[in-house]
């Protein structure tokens, strides 16, 4: 399945603060399908990338362009921030808060939250505070309230960072699930293996500038540009 | 300190005793206070979340103005409403001057700015906390709102009960507009003017210990009804 949304189009976005660029330029098209992972050091822009595109940050130059209107593509569209951002509801109330402002019968709510609060594992503290949850299962309550709504397109900010084992392959399951039912998933992260795991297609982001784009095979195989191939071989880069 | 335990004394036997005049100052300073909390929260609370996430022109400017509103001096806003109800004034022809009307009014114009700049700075937090979250959502400016004044009840209802404490505890400009006339408008903080004018500091001090203790208990209501500061809630 492929979403109609796609191929989405960056044109010449470049992101400035306070003087010092931070993204861009970037030309870069999307493709309609895949799971493309957002790779790069710390500071390279990838949090700037993934809110540029989903129209979270304000852009100095350019345009992203989806293939549907800004406001039918918004709505499609899911972000999973690196910390989780927990309202100050019950767990019930966070999962089913996307559904509820969409004005959703509360019967149908309902058994959206119980169905997906069981597939996360958190049936359990469906009427406990979200905010008093640990780290890997905020970020797997977060992840679900993004799903909860069948985005065409998720898009996810280093999602498993500090999260111990057992969370990653909880939430790597969730989002193999949600690859395989068809939705478009860009995701960054800087851990490697978890790249190597989950990739259709690589973006290598570093100094705000993209390096290294293609399938995943290709670009791991026969990285094309010095600096990804430091950062696969585990150099730092400055 | 005989006059400290005077008062207590006669505010012991004026409760005891069930006076008259007491219950009825008593309601009627809940019933203007209550009254100018409900109308003021209606306003202010919408109004200082909408100030928390809203950008524009000159917004600075305006959280800079209602924080001075804070210090509204009650006696001159017991003015203004005087010359606006009097006779001669815009309003005059409802003749609501020397009415509680005409108090609730006074007292929603001076807490108002206290409620709603207490709710600013509380929202503007949890705002900062949310933003990203509610706009990935595609969340309309009203559910924005409306999930914050949800989420931030706790802070709110401190700023409610802030508003409540000015509004029982004033006496300047309800004094103006209500003229303090013997079961019409004379409330607690009135009567204990009156006193204190009198010379009968016991009574006054009594008085002052109802109100006092009257203040306490609705914040306490206020506070069991909402159920704060319980393990596990926000």
């Amino acid at each position: 399945m492929v979403t109609p949304l796609m191929p989405a189009h960056m044109r010449d976005v470049t992101v400035t603060r306070q003087g010092k660029q931070v993204l861009g330029p970037v030309d870069l098209t999307l493709g309609q399908s895949g799971f493309t992972i957002l790779l790069g050091p710390n500071g390279a822009g990838k949090t700037t990338f993934l809110k540029a595109l989903h129209g979270l940050e304000r852009l100095s130059t350019g345009s992203v362009t989806w293939s549907a209107p800004d406001d039918v593509a918004r709505m499609k569209q899911a972000y999973v921030f690196q910390s989780p951002v927990m309202l100050r509801r019950s767990v019930r109330a966070n999962l089913g808060y996307p559904l509820a402002i969409l004005g959703q019968p509360k019967a149908q709510v309902n058994d959206a939250v119980e169905a997906w609060a069981t597939r996360i594992g958190l049936t359990a503290a469906l009427d406990r505070p979200a905010t008093g949850l640990s780290g890997g299962e905020k970020q797997k309550l977060a992840l679900a309230r993004a799903l909860i709504r069948d985005p065409e397109i998720l898009l996810l900010d280093e999602p498993c960072s500090n999260l111990d084992g057992r969370s990653v392959k909880d939430i790597e399951a969730l989002l193999t699930a949600a690859h395989q039912a068809g939705t478009r998933i860009v995701m960054a992260t800087h851990d490697l293996g978890q790249a190597r795991r989950l990739a259709t297609e690589i973006l290598f982001l570093f100094k705000g500038h993209i390096h290294e784009a293609g399938p995943a095979p290709d670009a791991f195989d026969a990285p094309q540009t010095p600096e990804f191939k430091s950062f696969l071989n585990g150099d730092i880069l400055i | 300190m005989n006059d400290i335990w005077a008062g207590l004394s006669s505010a012991f036997w004026l409760v005891v005793t069930g006076d008259p005049d007491l219950i009825e100052i008593t309601l009627r300073s809940l019933q203007v206070s209550l009254t100018a909390l409900v109308i003021a929260s209606a306003i202010a609370l919408p109004f200082g979340t909408w100030l928390a996430i809203r950008r524009f022109r000159f917004r600075r400017t305006a959280i800079a103005v209602l924080n001075s509103l804070m210090g509204l001096p009650p006696v001159v806003v017991g003015l203004i409403v005087y010359l606006l109800l009097s006779r001669s004034g815009p309003f005059g022809v409802l003749g609501l001057l020397f009415t509680p009307t005409a108090m609730i009014i006074a007292q929603v114009i001076i807490i108002t700015p206290l409620i709603a700049s207490i709710t600013h700075q509380a929202m503007r937090d949890l705002w900062a906390e949310y933003h990203d979250l509610l706009i990935s959502l595609n969340t309309t400016p009203t559910r924005r709102i409306l999930t914050l004044i949800s989420d931030g009840r706790r802070a709110l209802l401190t700023a409610a009960l802030a508003g409540f404490g000015r509004a029982i505890g004033e006496v300047g400009a309800i004094m103006i507009v209500g003229g303090n006339i013997d079961h019409a408008t004379r409330v607690l903080t009135t009567s204990i003017a009156l006193e204190t004018g009198k010379g009968d500091f016991a009574l006054a001090l009594g008085l002052g210990f109802v109100l006092i203790a009257l203040a306490l208990t609705v914040n306490l209501i206020i506070h069991a009804l909402s159920r704060t500061e319980r393990e596990g809630r926000w």
